[in-house]
């Protein structure tokens, strides 16, 4: 054998060790999904008895799914949690990009006092503020248990990471001999803002959207303390409401879990490359 | 042109930046200075009146042994997350890059607990703890599975644990995937070249270059695991007898249902204190040691 073949051969082993470890974890990875998927078409009976079992004794059942529908409100909660991450997130994108812009464009001094309490307040975590967000928007202003005042507090959260990622953008991506040129042709700051300088920050915004709106969709924290009507509830609050009240019927919890999960892991199938492009250049950046 | 009038400045701001400016200061500076005020207060979250009450809620929160406790337990929690999130994500993250047939798809995989909630994800494994390994347990008569690990004190951490790896370990792989695909290909081929082993190649030539990555990591599992609440509620909610609450919890009880707000926000800014000075501390020291390429 000659020293080519063998460092072929030892590639092909270290490549079979590596897939089979690689294939162990990932199915412990989605072992617990698994479980779930497994579980929901048994009755609470059979898996009470075997969690295990593929098919429960008393046969495949569809029987959770509209039970916890309805008993969760799905459709109007997730309705709802559509209409708080897509507003939060249009808004997020709209507002900070045009923040990003004029403090990039300018040298004055309120845009950079703006720019670095941004960026200091990005460790401050969420726990600082949740006690006086409640006791000042609870108490004294009485805006709560809406849904525009959960928007705008989800806007208000992002607003300074997006801002400092669309600052990026802007000042390494956008030659500032376009804008001349638009001012030339008589575009004023407004009209290039919107028609040369926010088409070109495409990727940007992708990232920006795909980072917030994943944040926004999951965030239990911030809607549990605005919200107390239950039909404004997002899913997550839905979720965790629904479990005080049914848990000891595991089919039915099985069936809600797997709904709560269900609309992000479809969109993930179709947009899997862009979230995870967009994950990664958000961390490295961030 | 009338560029550099004061009017023409408060124009622009008012329209580019007042909306960011006034949610910001609205939602971010407002109540953290507000929340300062509140720690000198003894409000209970009803009543008009805010007794002032001087430092009395820092002293309260140093004798909370409660609260110290579980800023230990928190402590002892992150830094045994934080290894172990780190050496599966790196070592998942050299897996994925090494070339191998579908790493796309499994990089893709591992990231799936990245895209759903905490509270969702603790009730899964909440089953997974009380159903199924119990279930497992029993069928094959092994004692230490037979029971469920959330029912003991030290279980439940381990369970903690456990979903804190499984939940960030995807992300971190891709920061960690990012950085491998970083350092140039030339210089593992030069370092093999003179000799290296591949798995030398990657200790010695790629893992100093991509300090950045882990100091990135770091910094991010250690605030996380530090600030969580979702999956602690979800999956353990402070138990059994309290033995699982970990800091946000505790100031989270503090706050909303003892109607301690005062001592909550005191103690919540200390929380926040400890945790910005070590992450601070980590990227500080992991940043001056870089190596340039």
């Amino acid at each position: 054998m000659t020293e080519n073949e063998k460092a072929a051969r030892k590639k092909v082993i270290s490549h079979a060790i590596m897939m089979v470890i690689l294939i162990v974890v990932f199915i412990l990875f989605i072992f617990p999904f698994l479980l779930v998927v497994i579980n929901v078409f048994k009755s609470n009976g059979d898996i009470t008895s075997n969690p295990l079992s593929l098919i429960g004794e008393h046969g495949f059942t569809t029987a959770n799914f509209p039970e916890a529908m309805k008993s969760m409100d799905f459709l109007v909660v997730f309705r709802n949690s559509l209409i708080v991450t897509t507003t939060s997130t249009v808004l997020t994108l709209l507002v900070s990009s045009m923040a990003a812009f004029v403090i990039v464009r300018n040298k004055w001094k309120a845009c950079a006092l703006l720019f670095a309490g941004m960026i200091a307040s990005m460790v401050i975590p969420f726990q600082v503020l949740m006690i006086p967000l409640v006791s000042l928007y609870g108490g004294i202003f009485g805006v709560l248990n809406s849904r525009i005042t959960l928007i705008l507090m989800h806007t208000g959260f992002s607003v300074s990471m997006a801002t400092f990622m669309f600052h990026g953008a802007i000042h390494t991506n956008i030659p500032l001999e376009l804008e001349e040129a638009a001012l030339i042709d008589g575009c004023s700051r407004w009209q290039t803002y919107w028609k040369i300088v926010f088409p070109l920050l495409k990727p940007t915004i992708a990232t920006v959207a795909i980072i917030d709106a994943m944040a926004f969709w999951n965030d239990y924290l911030l809607p549990s303390l605005v919200l107390a009507r239950k039909e404004l509830y997002t899913i997550p609050i839905a979720t965790q409401a629904f479990y005080g009240t049914y848990s000891t019927d595991m089919g039915l919890v099985m069936a809600a879990l797997l709904l709560a999960m269900l609309p992000i892991l479809i969109l993930y199938l179709f947009l899997q490359r862009y979230i995870v492009e967009g994950v990664t250049s958000g961390a490295v950046k961030g | 042109m009338k560029k550099n009038t004061m009017s023409y400045k408060i124009g622009q701001y008012t329209i580019f930046a007042g909306p960011a400016t006034i949610l910001f200061i609205g939602v971010v500076v407002l109540p953290f200075i507000y929340g300062l005020y509140l720690t000198f207060t003894s409000w209970d979250g009803v009543s008009v009146e805010k007794p002032f009450v001087g430092l009395e809620n820092y002293i309260a929160a140093a004798q909370d042994a409660v609260f110290w406790q579980a800023l230990g337990r928190t402590a002892f929690y992150t830094v045994i997350a934080v290894i172990f999130v780190n050496l599966v994500a790196f070592g998942l993250a050299y897996l994925v890059t090494s070339g191998i047939k579908g790493q796309n798809f499994f990089r893709a995989g591992f990231f799936i607990p990245n895209l759903i909630g905490g509270i969702v994800l603790g009730y899964v494994w909440k089953f997974v703890f009380n159903r199924a390994l119990v279930s497992i347990g029993q069928a094959i008569s092994f004692g230490p599975l037979s029971t469920s690990w959330l029912a003991t004190p030290d279980g439940a951490m381990l369970c903690l644990i456990i979903v804190s790896v499984w939940q960030y370990a995807g992300y971190m792989m891709l920061i960690y995937v990012a950085g491998f695909m970083s350092v140039s290909k030339s210089l593992m081929e030069a370092a093999e070249i003179d000799g290296c082993t591949q798995s030398q190649a990657t200790f010695y030539v790629t893992v100093p270059l991509m300090r950045s990555s882990f100091v990135q990591c770091l910094f991010l599992t250690l605030t996380r695991c530090f600030m969580v609440y979702d999956v602690n509620l979800s999956l353990t909610k402070g138990e059994p007898f309290g033995s699982s609450v970990l800091a946000a919890m505790h100031v989270y009880n503090q706050a909303f249902t003892y109607r301690r707000y005062g001592t909550g926000q005191a103690e919540a800014l200390i929380l926040f204190i400890v945790c910005a000075v070590v992450g601070i501390t980590q990227v500080y020291i992991g940043k001056k040691g870089e190596v340039e390429a």
